[in-house]
């Protein structure tokens, strides 16, 4: 196998709740205490992705796959773990060693009203990110790259003087993807780029996404939420919740024999168009707040094959027979 | 009799530079327990049509023509003091989301006391008693406890509970929801979906449910309207339409869902966006999308025309009929 493009490694991102230190202290039963709290985002995430291929990323709000993006990204930094980009540690770097990695590297976020400056023109938009990574290329050459990139997701390159409240949703994700495509990068980090967009204008961005990925080689870290769309568009998809990766195998397997409990869960909860009645697995209760994670496996709280050393040991991914990897207890001991 | 009839339905939104026409000449009915889904993409003018049945359409909004005829009763036509005496009681609504929906500062309890002694002259204590039997209804877990409970206690899933628990506190004859689970994670909305389902079948309330996920509604209502640009442009059984969809639009919109592709095939994709109210294409509004346009279209929106058991405004679908028509006389 060839070695991956981007390799997260230990991956772990703590957000701290407590503030300064004299915000946490409190006076209780006679004593100073320090209270600290924070909110466990990710607790040890390894992935890999390979080049070429579209891994997504899925589970519900709070379960971290938000936070994976921005941390690979650099947005954020990691508490603890290793971020890798084609053989090379990144997210230790230096600003100015990781610039090359940043032009690489281009996200794609959710909310196109939001991630557009509304005080920039789309030209505008577009040639910063190309001035910035290419401080020697001339006028026409800037130009000419504008050109191409507006052309290839659709929009007229006329309509370079406007700015970004003219344009509909759909739009406005098609330049936000152009911005991304400006300064050529390798790979992409998309963060629910669909789910602000109505359902016919979903399929215009996925075709875009997915005609890019094709012209240009693209390798994609695709987040979301809908499992309809990875369906569709993954190579490969890593289920998280609260923070873990509870099951990692290519799109067809996990769709067709999914084997952690939650995953079995997720699926049966898409509403289909076939069936009339919906039938789907229940969970007890919700997810746990990612403050005070609950030992063990940190599904078995609503896990309806939970024993006692689900409540006690953290399981580790495993490969199944069908070459999957599923964290879960009840798989490894053949229960399930 | 239908339980809610709206007729010839037009809703305008009065801004600087004229009128803008949001809804369109819309007629519909929903029977005693029947389960009936709006959908449409943002701006087709579907939420407009679920507030204005209870006239909630806010300045600029009014509306201009037609009839909303509940039991008889015109609704359109009624007093703002008439209205609250439906509304809430005998119609209720569900709000996407929950947060703005719940009051911050008044306790779960407070809040559903509030909503039954403005309708209902009973005491305090019966009217607890009535919120802790509705929460029970739609299983919250430990329901005395939320009472006391302010809303920023409950998880997003809870207060969806609770807004249906709330809808449900005056026994109504009709429950509209817009986008009710829309702001939900697919586990939670499953979960909540199935409880307005399996409630709403119980107390045999009708349901209005307004939503943009075709899955949502072929699970849940068994009939559909789909919406576009501020007109029905085709109505019947969910199973028909999903199955096999007349308009243009509505096959578009069924084809372009991820599920009905080939993984890693390119979607089908409908070209460009629905039109603003500013600049409604005149005849059939879908005509710059559609690839079946002629000038006829352009010039005049298409009247409803029936096949099978739904109705559908589309030259091209009146014209095959007409075309199997002819073609069947031939044979006979």
């Amino acid at each position: 196998m060839t070695s991956p493009l981007v390799s997260i490694r230990g991956l772990e991102k703590r957000f701290d709740l407590s503030g300064s230190l004299l915000e946490q202290i409190t006076f209780e039963g006679g004593r100073f205490r320090r209270k600290q709290e924070a909110v466990h985002a990710i607790n040890g995430v390894d992935l890999e992705v390979q080049k070429g291929e579209a891994l997504c990323v899925v589970g519900e709000s709070g379960c971290g796959k938000s936070t994976v993006a921005r941390t690979v990204m650099g947005l954020l930094s990691p508490s603890a773990g290793e971020i890798h980009y084609d053989g090379q540690r990144i997210d230790n770097l230096e600003r100015k060693d990781s610039l090359p990695y940043r032009r690489k590297m281009q996200m794609i976020f959710q909310n196109p009203y939001a991630s557009l400056n509304p005080r920039m023109t789309i030209q505008q938009t577009l040639e910063e990110p190309i001035r910035f990574h290419h401080p020697d290329w001339s006028q026409v050459q800037v130009r000419d790259k504008i050109h191409e990139v507006m052309h290839s997701v659709g929009i007229d390159p006329d309509w370079g003087s406007r700015f970004g409240h003219e344009f509909s949703g759909g739009q406005r994700q098609r330049i936000a993807i152009a911005r991304a495509l400006a300064v050529d990068p390798e790979f992409i980090v998309a963060d629910e780029p669909i789910s602000a967009l109505d359902v016919s204008i979903q399929a215009q961005v996925l075709n875009l996404l997915m005609d890019a990925q094709e012209s240009r080689g693209l390798t994609y870290l695709f987040i979301t939420h809908d499992l309809a769309v990875v369906e569709h568009f993954g190579t490969r998809v890593a289920v998280m919740y609260l923070g873990r990766v509870c099951e990692l195998a290519d799109t067809k397997t996990l769709f067709a024999t999914p084997r952690h409990p939650y995953t079995q869960a997720l699926l049966s909860a898409i509403p289909k168009l076939e069936d009339d009645r919906p039938n789907h697995i229940r969970l007890k209760g919700e997810v746990p707040t990612p403050v005070n994670l609950p030992s063990g496996c940190v599904f078995h709280g609503r896990c309806p094959y939970a024993n006692e050393r689900c409540r006690q040991d953290v399981p580790r991914l495993i490969t199944t027979d069908a070459g999957t990897q599923v964290a879960c207890h009840a798989v490894e001991e053949g229960r399930l | 009799m239908a339980l809610l009839e709206v007729k010839n339905l037009d809703v305008r939104f009065a801004v600087r530079g004229g009128d803008l026409t949001a809804l369109r000449g819309i007629s519909f009915s929903l029977d005693k327990g029947e389960r009936l889904g709006l959908v449409g993409e943002s701006g087709a003018g579907k939420s407009v049509a679920a507030f204005s049945i209870l006239n909630l359409i806010a300045q600029p909004g009014y509306i201009a023509g037609g009839q909303i005829l509940f039991e008889g009763r015109d609704l359109a036509a009624m007093s703002e003091r008439e209205l609250r005496k439906i509304r809430g009681n005998r119609i209720a609504m569900i709000f996407q989301d929950p947060m703005m929906t719940l009051n911050p500062v008044l306790t779960i309890g407070t809040q559903m006391v509030e909503a039954i002694l403005a309708h209902r002259k009973i005491s305090k204590k019966e009217a607890r008693a009535i919120a802790l039997d509705r929460l029970q209804k739609v299983q919250i877990p430990s329901p005395e406890k939320r009472l006391d409970q302010y809303p920023h206690e409950l998880s997003g899933g809870m207060r969806q509970r609770v807004i249906i628990a709330i809808a449900l506190l005056l026994d109504p004859e009709i429950i509209i929801a817009d986008e009710p689970t829309t702001a939900l994670d697919v586990t939670i909305q499953a979960e909540i979906m199935d409880l307005l389902l399996n409630l709403c079948e119980q107390e045999n309330v009708a349901l209005m449910l307004i939503t943009h996920d075709l899955g949502v509604v072929s699970q849940v209502t068994q009939r559909m309207l789909v919406m576009y640009s501020g007109r029905i442009i085709e109505q019947g059984p969910t199973r028909e339409i999903i199955n096999d969809a007349q308009h243009p639009y509505t096959q578009g919109l069924i084809n372009a869902l991820p599920q009905m592709g080939e993984p890693g095939e390119r979607l089908f994709q409908i070209p460009g966006s629905m039109p603003s109210l500013k600049s409604v294409p005149t005849g059939c509004p879908f005509h710059p999308r559609c690839k079946f346009a002629t000038d006829q279209c352009k010039q005049a929106m298409p009247e409803y025309v029936r096949s099978g058991n739904v109705n559908v405004a589309c030259y091209e679908v009146a014209n095959l009929i007409e075309q199997e028509k002819r073609m069947q006389e031939a044979e006979s």
